[in-house]
């Protein structure tokens, strides 16, 4: 008898969920919400001024769990390294983000990007200039050559930003 | 119109209409049932979804018709089409107006009971061709299953035999002028509808098919059409046991106000969604439950109606 009273409560609970708002969402019509954060595909960013920020460190590759990351680094005449290819095949990417936790410039980023499918594979090996957006992503104001204590063209040792001028070592005044 | 065009026609409209709407409702069910789950269902092939039906039809038959090296081959491909067949000589019988209906036969009830019954040697042949254990499996349970469903359904009826006074369904439906035979024979009619969904092998029953056990039961080793056939067969099932409870105890095509076949369609309809929403809500009871329900609980209780009916009718007949 309680299994009979049972049955019939739950359909008649499960009737009146035809009320209820579908939990479904509509996807290519309707977006969902994706947090910032996410890791979707991956940038290259600028810094401020509009530079690359990317200074073909390599430890983006090394990070790579999945060796998806390719590049080589080069030096312009001032002394700004920078990568001569930068190739990222997305076909194996895992989107884990070990590659934007290990870049020391805050040039590589996930981006909450995630609708790049393509009928041809090797449609999905981005170069360089696929991957470079325009502006600084996620850190707006970040130059890595002004903070950092590197000498470059225009910005010898002890001009970056927070930095004291070089002592010299050979001298007496502390 | 001669007689035997308009026979020709019914024959033709009925088939028709019956194949249509067993492929429809599987749409129908994954909409309800989605509707019921918070869900959409299919929804993107054509308006509402509706051309997904078309789209699974194509896909069904574009597979590849195979039969397992070890299955007995003659069964194996007669099995599907069994089901489909005797559902479909069962709606011979089924009064959907007056005037439409392909055979008005005076053993109508019976002739219903039998088709309805010969539905277990589809899948018992099935579970047997198949030569596979899961597939053995639930032709045994379907066996076991229709055997004793069958009896509560039969006694079910006998209730508005005896009110009716026969066992020609068009007589049943015309008996019901003065009121539905769902009000004094309620409790034939709760024990119709379980046995009808035993019956089908419908989702609280569907034990011979079970996929949390048996992978897919009986239809384990089928695929294509073969597959596709005894889904239509158990969807013409569900429309004939939805036709049948509406026949016998919902007053068939009497109604006022909209003319007699939208009245039999719109509550044929009705129990159609209710057969769903009974796959969406409830679990499937375990085997030896399902017995238990049926010898302990509905065989009394059958027989007890069927005794207070007989009772009841035969003091109405005795002279004061």
């Amino acid at each position: 008898m309680n299994a009979i009273l049972n049955s019939l409560r739950t359909m008649g609970l499960i009737f009146l969920h035809a009320f209820r708002k579908r939990a479904t969402i509509l996807y290519p019509e309707k977006k969902p919400y994706i947090p910032p954060r996410w890791r979707g595909r991956i940038v290259l960013t600028r810094d401020p001024d509009g530079g690359e920020r990317c200074v073909a460190c390599y430890l983006c590759a090394v990070a790579c769990p999945v060796d998806c990351i390719a590049l080589q680094a080069t030096e312009d005449g001032q002394g700004r390294r920078y990568p001569e290819f930068f190739r990222i095949n997305f076909s194996r990417c895992i989107f884990c983000g070990y590659c934007e936790e290990a870049c020391p410039t805050y040039a590589i980023q996930l981006t909450p990007d995630f609708e790049m499918c393509e009928y041809d594979r090797r449609a999905l090996v981005y170069e360089k200039e696929d991957l470079l957006i325009a502006g600084p992503g996620k850190h707006p104001g970040y130059n890595f050559y002004r903070v950092a204590g590197l000498a470059i063209a225009g910005k010898d040792k002890g001009e970056a930003e927070n930095e004291a001028p070089p002592v010299d070592v050979r001298g007496l005044m502390p | 119109m001669s007689e035997s065009a308009h026979a020709w026609l019914n024959i033709a409209g009925i088939l028709f209409a019956v194949l249509a709407l067993s492929a429809l409702l599987i749409w129908l069910e994954r909409r309800l049932i989605g509707l019921w789950q918070d869900r959409y269902g299919p929804n993107r092939v054509g308006p509402f979804g509706l051309l997904q039906v078309v789209a699974d039809m194509i896909k069904i038959f574009a597979k590849e018709d195979w039969v397992p090296p070890f299955a007995d081959k003659a069964v194996f491909v007669l099995a599907p089409a069994v089901i489909v067949l005797v559902t479909l000589m069962a709606f011979a019988v089924v009064p959907i107006a007056p005037g439409i209906g392909v055979a008005d036969m005076n053993i109508g009830l019976l002739f219903f009971l039998a088709m309805s019954s010969l539905s277990v040697y589809s899948v018992v042949l099935a579970g047997w061709a198949s030569n596979n254990k899961y597939a053995l499996l639930g032709g045994m349970r379907a066996a076991a299953q229709m055997l004793s469903y069958e009896v509560f359904m039969g006694l079910s009826l006998m209730g508005i035999v005896m009110l009716a006074g026969s066992f020609n369904l068009r007589e049943v439906v015309e008996s019901q002028r003065d009121g539905w035979y769902v009000v004094p024979q309620f409790i034939g009619f709760v024990v119709f509808v379980i046995a009808g969904i035993a019956e089908t092998r419908r989702l609280p029953f569907d034990l011979p098919e079970a996929e949390a056990e048996l992978v897919a039961g009986f239809h384990t080793e089928y695929s294509g059409l073969k597959f596709g056939l005894f889904f239509v067969g158990e969807y013409i099932g569900l429309i004939l046991i939805s036709a049948m409870i509406v026949t016998l105890f919902f007053g068939g095509w009497l109604g006022d106000g909209l003319p007699p076949l939208a009245w039999f369609c719109l509550k044929t309809f009705a129990f159609i969604c209710f057969f769903i929403l009974l796959r969406a809500a409830l679990p499937r009871p375990r085997y030896d439950q399902l017995m238990d329900y049926g010898w302990k609980a509905m065989l009394p209780l059958v027989l007890l109606n069927l005794a207070v009916t007989g009772a009841v009718v035969l003091a109405g007949r005795m002279p004061p």
